[in-house]
């Protein structure tokens, strides 16, 4: 492991019946440091981050998060690895029966000696990062796509994370919209100095928000480097992302 | 032809023994999923907040449905006995059958369906709602037990507040008995309510109210499994409100039929 590194994989597998999902994947992620990991639909790269956050249990290899294999710690260590982790969801997964605000302060709610007044600053600075103060009251169903995105963000940064994984964060989204939201994961990673795997299979997003990019092909990275070293790759499954 | 019927033979057993080793399967799933309630119901830290709002909800949410059913019960079941009592010049025992009835079977079990249908089906649903948005994953990677705050409270709630809306479906249902009763003869509110307390006693009280917790707890139990171990994709949450009414409404009738028993012999 690198002296840098807050994740690093070894040899993982993960396989759904006889669908093998992950072949043999190494990764490992500096701190600091936005990655990029782009591939097709299906290719594994949701069941990637899902294993790292131990919300998928891996078959066989090593998953290091801040020198914790977490394939061998228990429940408690676990939870103490995920307060240091911030994941924002394909669709958000906004809680639908709570409003903006406690869907922020949710995260919060094991943590003791918080005043009402620190906790109410908390989320008035989450939103205010994502540009949307104003949805504090609303619910999650009052909201567009893009803003759900936004709210899952903030919501996401509550604990102040040291990495953050957003799973295809773009998806479904307008290109402007798409866009915002890119540019906004650059922001988070300079303003909290956190690393990021961005799971996507748009380009752009890939472009705007990451240092360095990973493609998967049927669950094996087959290229990897920055942004304009891939997009003169000769590799065809790589070519194919490119235009 | 004749191997043509072993082929057949030999498929339905097949099937039928893979329907039996599904089933099974289930019901091993379903049983672990009844342990781990129980290790973490007694392990903190305690959700008193949400299972207060959750017992506010699923008693609030089934309150006038099960008010205005239980209304018409005790109306209907007092109308039709009438004229079978009439026959052996009985109608002075109506107010006391009728009252042992409802207390006994008709008021547990009839709220017990209902409540299946009505918080049932919506605590499978809303749950898997939430697995399929992902928000039961959400809950994990916050460090949030899911099953705690979102399962435990649930199954607490509905074995809790089911026996408190048989008490108030009891009470209403003998209203509305004492409204039939006053369409044809003429008795006062304080009569009928002599009468009926006059007939019954702990033998017919105890037992059914104990019964309604089980039933209470079975209905959250299986709601909870359904939604919580939903598959994927939108169908999948009408899946789990059904299965949630299906199965809830068959254990209820499971569990009358043992405690039916067990009340027998005790008493």
């Amino acid at each position: 492991m690198m002296k840098d590194a807050v994740i690093n994989i070894e040899h993982l597998k993960k396989a759904f019946g006889t669908n093998r999902v992950l072949q043999d994947v190494n990764l490992q992620l500096q701190k600091g440091e936005n990655l990029a990991i782009f591939g097709k639909s299906g290719c594994g790269k949701s069941v990637l981050i899902k294993c790292i956050v131990g919300l998928l249990e891996a078959d066989e290899g090593k998953i290091t998060v801040f020198d914790k294999d977490i394939t061998e710690i228990n429940e408690n260590e676990l939870n103490e690895v995920r307060k240091k982790v911030g994941f924002v969801f394909q669709g958000a997964a906004l809680y639908d029966s709570l409003t903006v605000r406690e869907n922020l302060e949710f995260p919060l709610r094991d943590l003791k000696g918080k005043s009402r007044d620190e906790i109410d600053t908390l989320v008035e600075e989450a939103l205010q990062n994502v540009d949307l103060k104003s949805a504090i009251d609303k619910m999650p169903s009052d909201l567009s796509g893009g803003m759900r995105k936004r709210i899952g963000l903030a919501r996401s940064l509550m604990l102040k994370p040291e990495i953050i994984f957003y799973d295809e964060p773009t998806t479904g989204l307008d290109p402007i919209t798409s866009k915002e939201i890119s540019h906004l994961i650059l922001d988070v990673q300079k303003k909290y100095n956190a690393s990021s795997i961005i799971i996507t299979h748009d380009i752009e997003c890939a472009r705007i928000s990451s240092n360095r990019l990973m493609v998967i092909i049927n669950g094996e990275f087959v290229a990897e480097g920055t942004f304009n070293e891939l997009s003169k790759s000769e590799n065809k499954d790589v070519k194919a992302f490119f235009e | 032809m004749s191997w043509n019927i072993t082929l057949k033979v030999e498929k339905r057993i097949v099937k039928t023994g893979e329907i039996f080793k599904g089933f099974l399967l289930e019901m091993s799933n379903l049983t672990r999923f009844c342990l781990r309630f129980f290790k973490e119901v007694f392990k903190p830290p305690y959700e008193f907040s949400e299972f207060a709002k959750q017992s506010y909800l699923v008693g609030n949410k089934s309150f006038l449905l099960i008010a205005s059913t239980a209304i018409i019960m005790g109306v209907v079941l007092t109308i039709q006995s009438r004229p079978a009592l009439a026959q052996f010049g009985a109608q002075s025992w109506l107010p006391a059958m009728v009252a042992i009835s409802i207390v006994r079977e008709i008021g547990p079990s009839i709220t017990a369906l209902i409540f299946a249908g009505k918080v049932g089906s919506g605590i499978g649903a809303e749950l898997a709602s939430m697995k399929i948005t992902e928000q039961i994953d959400a809950m994990e990677v916050s460090g949030i037990n899911p099953f705690k705050y979102i399962v435990v409270t649930r199954i607490l709630a509905s074995t809790l507040m089911l026996p408190l809306l048989v008490v108030f479906a009891d009470t209403v249902s003998l209203y509305g008995s004492y409204f039939a009763v006053n369409l044809k003869d003429n008795v006062s509110i304080r009569l009928f309510f002599l009468q009926v307390f006059k007939e019954i006693n702990f033998s017919d009280v105890f037992p059914a109210f104990i019964k309604t917790f089980f039933f209470g707890f079975a209905i959250g139990l299986v709601s909870c499994y359904m939604g919580y171990n939903a598959g994927k994709g939108t169908e999948s949450v009408g899946k789990a409100a059904n299965s949630a009414v299906v199965y809830g409404s068959f254990l209820v009738f499971i569990i009358d039929m043992i405690a039916v028993q067990i009340a027998s012999l005790i008493t």
